[in-house]
C-alpha cells in the first residue's frame, strides 16, 4: 500500500459517517470535552516542557529556598530553592511516560492471556484465572509496593512493578468477552473455512475484546499515575532529583503547615491528570456501550 | 461409481448434565460426485451433527465413538488436525443457517471472504481482492466494489447469505455442506438462494449435502434424499422414487404432512414425539409412533437394506415384500 492509499484511507475514515457520529456522541457530553482538554494540556506540557518551564527543574538555589508564590516563581520554590512550576511541568513527562508504558504492557499481557484463557477454556483457563485471582486478592498499591521494594527503586522498576500488578484486570475483561464470542456462529464459520486457531484469536476474538479493554485502559491511566505517585511518595518509586509529582508531594510533607505550596501544586497536578483520564474513560464507555442510542 | 464421501456407521454422543445423549446411532451416508443429497429430518434427528462431524467441528462435549468418514479414500476421523485444516474450507465447506450470525460483525464482508482465500493459497492481497470481487458478481450481488466494503449489519439476510455462499465456494470445493441455508430467510428470497446454490454447485462440479427439514426444498434441488430419524438414516433413495414410492412409514407420514392447495380440514400430523436420545433405544426408534408397528419392531433394530435401484430402507415390514 502506498502512502497515497494510506492517506486516502485515513481521510475516508475521518469523513465517514461512523466517525462523524462518534464525534457527535463524544461532543454531546460536556465532561468529555473537559477531560479531553485536560489531557491535551498534559500532553502539550509534556512535549514542550523545555520551552515552557522558566527554570531548570533540578537547579538548586539555596538563597531562594521555600519562597512563596510570586511573579518570579509563580508556584514558589521548594526546600532546595528549585522552581516548583518548572518541576511540575517536567513531572508531566514522567507521569505520562509511566502511564503509557504501564498501561501498554499490562494491556498486551492481559489481552493475550485473557483471550487464550477464554477461547481454550479447560485447564489453561483454570491456571490463568487462578493466577489472576492471586493477584487481585491484594490491593493494587500494596502489591506494587511489595514488588517495587523487591526490585529496588527507579523509574524502570516502578513501571515493571505496576505493570506486574495491573495485567490481571485486563485478562479478566478479555476472557469474559472471549467466552461470549467463542460460541458465536461466525467463529464456527471461520473454523469451517479452515482458519487456524491463531488466526481466529487475532482476527476475530481480539478485535471484539477491545472496546471494554480500551475503556479500562483509559481509566487505568489515571490510576497508574496515582499509583506511581504513591510509590514515589513512599520513596519506592522514581528517585530524586528527578521531578516526579509523588516525590514532590513527599518533599513538602515537612513544611505543609507553613509552606503549603511545596506539596499542594504537584498534588493538584496529580489530581488534574487522574481526573482528566477518568473523564475520558467514562465518555468512551458511554460511546462504546452498545445499548447507547445511536 | 465410487462415492466422494462415504460415512459408515457413525456414532456420536454428547456428554450433558442430564446424561449421555446418543445423537447419532449409526449413520450411513453416501455422496457421489456432482450430486446433491438432501438430508431431511425433524429438529434433533441428527442432520446438523452429521454435517459438523464430517468437518470435525463438533463441540468438545461431543465424542465420535464409532464409525468412519471416508472422503476421497481417506478416513477424515484419522487425519491429524493439521491436515484437517487444509481440507476445511478448501475441499469441504459449510454454509450456515443464520447468514448474519456466520459473519463477523466488525469485519468488512469482502475481507472476510478474502480471509478464506489467504488461509489456503499463496496469494497477494490484490489478487485475493480481485477474486473476491469476481465471486461477489458470481453470487449475484450488484456493484461488488461497494459490497466489498460493507459490514454485515448493513445487509439484508439474503445478501448476507450470498456472501456466505461466495465464501464457501471460492475455492471450488468438492463438497458443500449447506445447513438449512434458507430457513432464516423470507420465502421469496428462499427460492432465489436455492436456485443460486443449485446453479453454482452444478457449475463448479461440486457435490452437496443439503440439510433441510423442508421436503419441498429438497424436491426442488436434490438428486437423492436421505431421511433421518432419531440419529439414524431410515430411508435413502432417488428423489422421485422416494416421493412416489416411500417405503418407510415415517417418510410416508412426512409426505402426507405436506399441505396441498385445495386441501380441506385438518392437516395430517404424525402422532407422538421424537424419542429421548438420553435412553437406550431398543428396536426401531419410530415404532412407538408407527401405525403399522408389530412386536418385532419393538425388540429388534431394523438394518438399512437395499431394496433395489439404490433405494434403501430400515423397516422390518417393508423389506422383503
Amino acid at each position: 500500500m502506498s502512502i497515497k492509499d494510506f492517506l486516502r484511507g485515513f481521510r475516508d475514515f475521518l469523513t465517514s459517517e461512523d466517525t462523524k457520529f462518534t464525534l457527535i456522541l463524544f461532543r454531546r457530553n460536556f465532561l468529555n470535552i473537559v477531560g479531553t482538554a485536560i489531557i491535551l494540556l498534559l500532553v502539550f506540557t509534556a512535549i514542550f516542557a523545555p520551552v515552557l518551564s522558566p527554570y531548570d527543574p533540578i537547579a538548586q538555589n539555596m538563597d531562594e529556598r521555600l519562597a512563596p508564590p510570586s511573579w518570579k516563581h509563580i508556584l514558589g520554590t521548594d526546600q532546595l530553592g528549585r522552581d516548583i512550576l518548572s518541576r511540575v511541568i517536567w513531572g508531566s513527562r514522567i507521569s505520562l511516560l509511566i502511564a503509557v508504558v504501564v498501561v501498554s504492557i499490562s494491556l498486551l499481557i492481559g489481552l493475550f492471556l485473557g483471550t487464550i484463557s477464554g477461547y481454550f477454556g479447560g485447564w489453561i483457563d483454570e491456571i490463568i484465572m487462578r493466577l489472576t485471582d492471586m493477584f487481585m486478592a491484594f490491593p493494587r498499591l500494596i502489591l506494587a509496593l511489595a514488588v517495587a521494594a523487591a526490585l529496588g527503586p527507579g523509574i524502570f522498576n516502578t513501571m515493571m512493578a505496576i505493570s506486574f500488578v495491573s495485567w490481571p484486570l485486563y485478562a479478566r475483561l478479555a476472557r469474559a468477552t472471549a467466552l461470549q464470542i467463542r460460541n458465536e456462529t461466525y467463529i464456527e464459520a471461520a473454523r469451517a473455512i479452515g482458519a487456524s486457531t491463531a488466526r481466529i484469536i487475532f482476527r476475530h476474538l481480539v478485535p471484539m475484546t477491545l472496546p471494554p479493554i480500551l475503556i479500562q485502559a483509559t481509566l487505568d491511566m489515571g490510576g497508574t499515575i496515582l499509583t506511581a505517585a504513591g510509590l514515589g511518595f513512599l520513596g519506592l518509586g522514581v528517585q530524586p532529583p528527578t521531578p516526579e509529582w509523588g516525590v514532590m508531594v513527599s518533599d513538602g510533607r515537612r513544611f505543609i503547615t507553613e509552606q503549603w505550596w511545596v506539596s499542594t501544586f504537584p498534588g493538584l497536578a496529580i489530581l488534574l491528570a487522574t481526573f482528566g483520564f477518568n473523564l475520558i474513560g467514562d465518555g468512551l464507555r458511554d460511546i462504546m456501550d452498545v445499548r447507547a442510542k445511536r | 461409481m465410487d462415492p466422494l464421501l462415504d460415512v459408515i456407521d457413525l456414532h456420536v454422543q454428547f456428554r450433558t448434565l442430564r446424561g449421555i445423549v446418543r445423537a447419532l446411532r449409526g449413520v450411513f451416508l453416501r455422496v457421489y460426485p456432482e450430486e446433491v443429497l438432501a438430508l431431511v429430518g425433524e429438529t434433533g434427528s441428527g442432520k446438523t451433527v452429521t454435517g459438523l462431524s464430517i468437518l470435525r467441528l463438533l463441540d468438545p462435549s461431543a465424542e465420535i465413538t464409532k464409525g468412519e468418514i471416508i472422503f476421497q479414500g481417506k478416513d477424515l476421523l484419522l487425519l491429524p488436525e493439521k491436515e484437517m485444516l487444509k481440507i476445511r474450507g478448501k475441499d469441504i465447506t459449510m454454509i450456515f443457517q443464520e447468514p448474519k450470525a456466520a459473519l463477523n460483525p466488525v469485519m468488512r464482508v469482502g475481507d472476510q471472504i478474502a480471509e478464506a482465500l489467504i488461509e489456503h493459497e499463496e496469494i497477494t492481497k490484490r489478487e485475493a481482492r480481485e477474486r473476491v470481487l469476481e465471486y461477489l458478481t458470481l453470487v449475484g450481488l450488484p456493484d461488488p466494489e461497494r459490497i466489498y466494503k460493507m459490514y454485515p449489519h448493513e445487509m439484508s439476510g439474503g445478501m448476507a447469505q450470498r456472501i456466505v455462499i461466495a465464501m464457501a465456494l471460492i475455492h471450488n470445493p468438492k463438497l458443500v455442506i449447506a445447513d438449512e441455508p434458507t430457513s432464516s430467510l423470507d420465502v421469496t428470497i428462499q427460492a432465489q438462494i436455492i436456485d443460486l446454490i443449485k446453479d453454482l454447485v452444478r457449475k463448479t462440479g461440486a457435490s452437496s449435502i443439503f440439510i433441510t427439514h423442508d421436503l419441498g426444498v429438497a424436491a426442488e434441488l436434490a438428486d437423492r434424499i436421505e431421511v433421518m430419524y432419531a440419529g439414524k438414516a431410515v430411508e435413502v433413495g432417488d428423489i422421485w422414487e422416494i416421493f412416489e414410492r416411500p417405503l418407510h412409514p415415517y417418510t410416508e407420514g412426512l409426505l402426507k404432512a405436506i399441505p396441498k392447495l385445495g386441501d380441506k380440514g385438518e392437516l395430517f400430523s404424525i402422532e407422538g414425539e421424537i424419542p429421548s436420545l438420553l435412553k437406550q433405544i431398543n428396536g426401531c426408534a419410530f415404532a412407538p409412533r408407527c401405525p403399522y408397528a408389530e412386536d418385532k419392531c419393538f425388540s429388534e433394530e431394523p438394518p438399512l437394506v437395499d431394496v433395489g435401484g439404490g433405494h434403501l430402507v430400515a423397516c422390518h415390514l417393508r423389506v422383503g415384500q
